[in-house]
């Protein structure tokens, strides 16, 4: 008895909404794996990472802007333009796909370092500089085109096909796959092994207080959405490699989705707390209600939006309950 | 005491959202020359001012919710997916068909129209008082506690619609949004109505204190013996109710019910249109009428790109740029170092 209670006394409280991800992911899957045939099986589970590789990588850079206190909305517009400018220069221009990925990354993360400057600068609220980023950024596909491009570059489509076999040859994961790992592997190294990585922390617990630690909030703050319009330009790569096409109506409410991928890998939206990896759980856990409800077949598509608005309500009641007992 | 006219019309708020739209109106007019031209025919007013007063309505109406809302220190994300469920819900509660009864045509709906809007309006106050319940009871964070709602809203007008595009068949129901009343759209009504009591409400009774006073300090508000919490919830429900009403007479000018892209994006506008109206985002100072001001200006601005004959898809970019201005001219950290690099070439 006073083993057990020494062992639940050795979790630290601060890993319980973690925990909780993981279990309420462990036990989805296991649910699926009993209830459907066909569901436990090592492709379905890489699926959920192949087909939801951009709302990962997106999501790491999202985990930063909230746990520094702030949010950053105009992501799913960044993704729609980064695929619109691809297509519209590997198709129009001729350019070579290598040229077209770093000017689109460069394009990003100068739109992120903009928002983060005048957020940082003028004392204005996140929510409403990255809203107008989100219409900006919309708006900006529309000007190069309202119809979508669809894109047949030889090199695209070679990246798009290429599949690399696992477990000798029974399953296989894409590129956009890699790079959302490599994403979330180089988000845990940046939140937890860096300067920049602890001072996101202190900004998020309290500002005032890091800035009379002499820690750089004001570099940090810019830097933090920098890392998110970088994350939300490598996001539209890989989603260019996904659908193989440049539309303006890409992504739409995609900023949601990786929000709610962030509250339910247990990042405080108060900011300050959370981890990287919990986020990674966040998008299998929406990836496996969709891949579960697509399995049942008889429930329509709109009752993803459902149950993930009722597991969002859920989380944020849960950390709510969390946030006055500590 | 009162200044100099010249004095008041300078320092009044609503000077800079009203010039605004005076300009947009004096470039409509320039670049299309029938814009002021009106039309009495039929016994109604046609005309683009007309117009643009008619679509800028529920937009209106709903900017008046979020104004409150975003008063109390808050905001609701949700209005787009609550226009939606209402639209789904009438549709629904209507359907309606043309029979012949007796030789004569005869509009039939499934219930009578007023306990058709009734319920509407009824689902729309629950999701309202559900928004303002996660904020004012469980605590979340408005951005956080609305989102739920946009989240699951559209799945659940949706799920009212089947997935479908409902399309109504009962002629009283169309007055909503293309009826006209001496010679004026009805919407205007509605929108002029809610302003007027809203506005009485506010200025002849001690509420628009207390909704100042609370997104001021909400803590302060409370021990100075405010019922804080029940005013907030009180300000989510009447957003949902608003939010309803725009949804009906969206989905009656539209003659259908559309779960999926009713009210898209209207959130954005809703809360472009309060910003450009002068209310502070931070909370506390708000003006209702320059909210109304804003959604004029965004319909007028909608008006005159259709206008001038730039492709409709460059709307997005302005809005973008409008709301970048204005955000920048609200920021006292913008205006000080703007004022230094004025004073700076000022002095060689």
């Amino acid at each position: 008895m006073s083993g057990l209670s020494r062992r639940f006394a050795r979790i630290d409280p601060r890993h319980l909404p973690l925990l909780g991800t993981v279990a309420v992911f462990v036990l989805t899957a296991s649910y699926g794996s009993f209830a459907y045939r066909g569901f436990f099986s090592a492709q379905v589970f890489l699926n959920l990472l192949i087909d939801n590789a951009f709302l990962c990588i997106v999501g790491v850079g999202m985990t930063f802007v909230i746990l520094s206190g702030g949010i950053d909305l105009s992501v799913g517009a960044v993704i729609a333009l980064t695929t619109m400018v691809s297509a519209a220069l590997v198709e129009h221009r001729h350019w070579s796909a290598a040229a077209a990925i770093t000017v689109v990354l460069v394009m990003g993360t100068a739109f992120g370092a903009l928002m983060g400057w005048l957020i940082e600068r003028f004392r204005l609220q996140p929510f409403i500089v990255t809203l107008a980023g989100m219409f900006l950024a919309r708006g900006l596909c529309y000007l190069i085109s309202i119809d979508s491009i669809s894109i047949t570059d030889p090199t695209y489509t070679a990246i798009s096909q290429a599949r690399l076999p696992l477990w000798s040859g029974e399953a296989s994961i894409t590129v956009g796959a890699v790079v959302a790992l490599a994403v979330v592997a180089a988000g845990i190294y940046l939140a937890h092994c860096t300067p920049f990585g602890r001072t996101v922390y202190a900004i998020g617990g309290s500002e005032s207080s890091a800035l009379l630690m002499g820690l750089p909030v004001a570099r940090s703050t810019v830097l933090v959405y920098t890392l998110s319009g970088f994350c939300s330009a490598l996001a539209g790569v890989v989603f260019t490699f996904y659908t193989l096409s440049g539309y303006g109506l890409h992504a739409v409410g995609l900023e949601l989705d990786a929000i709610a991928a962030v509250v339910i890998g247990g990042t405080l939206l108060s900011g300050g707390v959370g981890y990287v990896a919990g986020t990674l759980f966040g998008v299998l856990i929406l990836g496996i209600i969709q891949t579960l409800i697509s399995f049942d077949g008889s429930l329509s598509s709109w009752w993803t939006r459902i149950v993930i608005g009722a597991l969002l309500f859920v989380f944020c009641l849960l950390q709510r309950l969390f946030e006055s007992r500590s | 005491m009162p200044g100099s006219l010249r004095q008041r019309v300078l320092g009044h708020r609503l000077l800079w959202p009203a010039l605004a739209l005076l300009l947009l109106l004096a470039v409509n007019g320039v670049f299309n020359a029938g814009f002021w031209h009106l039309q009495w025919r039929d016994g109604h007013l046609y005309g683009s001012v007309i117009d643009i007063l008619n679509r800028a309505a529920p937009l209106a109406l709903v900017a008046l919710g979020m104004t409150l809302v975003i008063a109390t220190r808050g905001i609701d994300i949700s209005v787009g997916a609550v226009v939606a469920i209402a639209a789904a819900t009438a549709a629904l509660m209507i359907g309606g068909a043309l029979v012949i009864k007796d030789g004569v045509p005869v509009h039939t709906s499934r219930f009578p129209l007023p306990v058709a809007i009734g319920a509407a309006l009824g689902v729309a106050a629950v999701c309202g008082l559900w928004n303002g319940l996660l904020v004012a009871r469980v605590g979340m964070q408005p951005i956080i506690a609305t989102l739920i709602l946009m989240v699951a809203g559209r799945g659940i007008a949706q799920l009212l619609t089947g997935g479908q595009i409902i399309t109504i068949y009962y002629g009283p129901y169309f007055f909503l949004g293309n009826g006209f009343l001496f010679g004026l759209p009805f919407a205007v009504f509605i929108a002029a109505a809610v302003w007027a009591v809203l506005h009485l409400l506010m200025t002849r009774t001690a509420l628009g204190l207390f909704i100042q006073a609370i997104g001021i300090n909400p803590a302060a508000a409370r021990v100075a013996g405010l019922q804080e919490r029940a005013i907030t919830v009180c300000v989510y429900v009447f957003c949902g109710v608003a939010a309803g009403a725009a949804g009906l007479i969206i989905s009656s000018n539209v003659k259908s019910a559309d779960g999926n892209n009713a009210g898209l994006l209207l959130e954005l506008d809703a809360i472009l249109a309060v910003t450009l109206g002068g209310t502070a985002l931070t909370g506390g100072r708000f003006s209702l009428a320059g909210s109304v001001l804003g959604a004029l200006i965004i319909q007028a601005l909608t008006s005159m790109i259709y206008s001038i004959g730039v492709p409709p898809e460059i709307n997005m970019v302005v809005k973008a740029a409008v709301v970048f201005i204005v955000m920048l001219l609200q920021s006292a950290e913008f205006r000080r170092a703007a004022r230094g690099w004025i004073w700076r070439e000022a002095m060689p």
